[in-house]
């Protein structure tokens, strides 16, 4: 093992003294939703571009088929020296735990969920907050008392999106009803696009008018489904306004572009450092999504109702609850 | 949620739409098995006709021509598998298995080389997929108490391939029992030497099968890419092949059997789907995990104890070989 160890920061070595005194190039692993299921991983893929775009420093990318790849790849791009190597979402963290540990030259950064150790950055998201405010356009849109949440994979970020949305809807109706399902319990549940629509068509099937996904690409069958029978869904991580117009109410846009950015920025300026970043509203982390292929869905009085939540919220008066606090939604 | 009648015909719906691929799948396994070409590679099937319908559908802007591509690229596909096990009289498993591999493979990798989407071709929209068909006097029958509801909601307002497959359903049973033609291929699966002492080509016959079999996973990919949902994407099928192959062994091979089985996938499903988050009497809230498990424990439940003993053709599985 030792040996191996040697032979492998040798190898290492002198990939890095053949490719000069150059910074050590970033590695970007996807989640199992596919790099272009136009939401989530889509997010960091933009982000990875825009700084090869502006520094012309190429990265390294791997879209992983299946679980088991995941600590393949992730130790595969320490062995070669990648640094920093950023994971997308909440399933990365058990082996990135493992692989930072091996390696504790090289950096590392992870998306959706947080691992301890020092030379690890952890990027989370206030996904409550931003969920909180499609969640008061959503209950200022319905005319039939009743909205979806549609979630992908059953884990405690998920429940954190439909409590906050929850909330807002609340927020506006206390007592509207609000559906609530999950795709699945495996990684399969973030590409499955055909139950997602099938989940939707029940759930408008119940009455629900506006459906909020937090599902990466079984999303596009939520939307997809939505559109179909005329009603409003809600997109979620990147802006998804432009996939159905007029049928997608808004986004919750998480800025992961923005975070992977950052940490390949951060890194090339050798200024990377491990511990936990929270990005919320005042960080501009999350945010609804505004542009020409919504604006005719959402009115003044909802553009008004939701700034005045995004302000309270920066301002401290009004707290969403965290449902990865306690594990529990009071809304 | 409330247990209504409107909740029920809902999940009467569902069941048909999630009823209809383990259809189409079942009867094409049918049609091939009887001839005794065991065809594992039903999932494999599915899902390039899948891809494939939905690449033409996008490229031609018509659902007719992407049903049509499904269907020829399932039958070329399904030959792979006739050559390998008619002609070349190789073992039927081995092929299937390899054909599943590399539709998986496949469809991934020729989606990423033409639209660069990680194995998703584009979205269909309008003419390009198939939209659902409104059955004549739905509206108007709609307040029938009952009956009403029934038919508006449930038989009507599907798309125009779901009542295909319910109709391929009777006529399979037709062919297979009132033709000279399903005589003959019955015959083959059972004993193929007899037909060919009678002067029919087994291996004819045998490759008539297979095509139907493609002919038939055509529709249902199809189906699934591009009336159900809207473009294809990686492995959408998701082991609905070998569901529909547990339903035709559950179903002893006969067709009419065989869309109940899928139906009572179907429903398994359906409830899954709609049962979550719901609290029922006695038990109150399900768990998610629980509801999801419900039909495969319910498959093997139904595989293990209600069907006694299966009797697959006899010639099954087997290369025939006319003089040794």
């Amino acid at each position: 093992m030792n040996m191996k160890r040697i032979l492998v920061g040798l190898a290492a070595a002198t990939l890095l003294s053949v490719s000069g005194a150059s910074a050590a190039e970033p590695a970007l692993i996807f989640d199992l939703g596919g790099k272009f299921d136009k939401s989530f991983n889509e997010a960091a893929y933009h982000g990875a571009e825009k700084f090869k775009k502006e520094t012309g420093q190429s990265y390294r990318e791997f879209e992983i088929q299946n679980e088991a790849q995941r600590e393949q790849a992730m130790r595969r791009f320490a062995q070669r020296g990648n640094s920093p190597i950023v994971a997308t979402g909440f399933s990365a963290a058990a082996a990135m735990e493992k692989v930072a540990k091996e390696f504790p030259d090289i950096k590392f950064a992870i998306i959706d969920a947080v691992v301890d150790a020092p030379n690890v950055r952890s990027i989370v998201f206030k996904e409550q907050e931003g969920s909180y405010l499609v969640g008061i356009l959503a209950a200022m849109k319905s005319e039939t008392g009743t909205v979806g949440f549609v979630g992908g994979m059953d884990i405690p970020l998920i429940h954190k999106f439909s409590c906050g949305y929850i909330g807002g809807v609340k927020s506006v109706k206390p007592d509207m009803k609000v559906l609530e399902n999950m795709t699945g319990t495996t990684g399969a549940a973030w590409n499955d696009p055909v139950r997602g629509g099938e989940l939707t068509k029940s759930q408008i099937d119940q009455g629900a008018d506006v459906v909020f996904h937090a599902a990466g690409g079984t999303g596009i069958g939520v939307l997809q489904a939505a559109a179909d029978a005329g009603k409003y869904g809600i997109g979620v991580d990147s802006n998804q306004n432009g996939l159905f117009p007029g049928h997608v109410l808004t986004s919750m846009v998480k800025g992961v572009d923005v975070a992977v950015y950052n940490v390949f920025k951060e890194a090339a300026a050798g200024e990377l450092k491990g511990g936990t970043v929270d990005l919320g509203l005042k960080e501009n982390g999350v945010d609804y999504a505004l542009d020409e292929n919504n604006k005719d869905l959402i009115t003044d009085e909802m553009k008004a109702a939701a700034e005045k939540a995004k302000q309270d919220i920066i301002a401290g008066k009004v707290e969403v609850h965290d449902y990865s606090t306690d594990s529990k939604c009071p809304y | 949620m409330d247990f209504d009648f409107a909740a029920l015909t809902s999940i009467l719906a569902l069941t048909l739409r999630l009823s209809t691929p383990l259809i189409f799948a079942a009867l094409a396994g049918l049609y091939s098995e009887r001839s005794g070409i065991f065809d594992i590679s039903l999932e494999g099937k599915m899902l390039i006709g899948a891809f494939f319908s939905a690449v033409a559908a996008s490229a031609s802007g018509s659902a007719w021509i992407g049903l049509l591509a499904g269907i020829v690229s399932t039958i070329l596909f399904g030959l792979v598998h006739g050559l390998a096990s008619i002609t070349y009289r190789g073992n039927q498993i081995v092929s299937g298995t390899a054909l599943n591999f590399v539709a998986a493979g496949l469809t991934v990798i020729l989606g990423q080389a033409w639209y660069g989407q990680g194995g998703r071709t584009p979205f269909l929209s309008g003419a390009a997929r198939f939209g659902t068909i409104d059955l004549p006097f739905a509206q108007e029958v709609a307040g029938v108490p009952v009956i009403g509801p029934l038919y508006a909601n449930v038989l009507s307002g599907q798309s125009l391939l779901v009542y295909v497959a319910f109709l391929m359903v009777p006529l399979t049973w037709w062919i297979l029992f009132r033709t000279r033609f399903g005589l003959r291929l019955r015959a083959v699966g059972e004993n193929p030497a007899a037909v060919d002492t009678a002067g029919v080509s087994v291996p004819w016959l045998r490759y008539r099968a297979v095509i139907i079999c493609g002919v038939l996973t055509g529709f249902a990919g199809t189906y699934m890419s591009v009336a159900q949902s809207a473009g294809f994407n990686r492995d959408m099928t998701a082991g609905r092949g070998y569901i529909a192959l547990a339903a035709l062994i559950f179903a002893n091979w006969k067709p009419v059997p065989v869309m109940f089985a899928c139906l009572l996938f179907g429903i398994l499903d359906a409830l899954a789907i709609r049962l979550q988050g719901a609290s029922l009497p006695i038990v109150g809230t399900v768990s998610v995990q629980f509801i999801q498990a419900l039909p495969y424990i319910l498959t093997v439940i139904l595989l293990a104890g209600f069907v006694g003993r299966p009797s697959p053709p006899k010639a099954g599985g087997v290369p025939y070989v006319k003089e040794r």
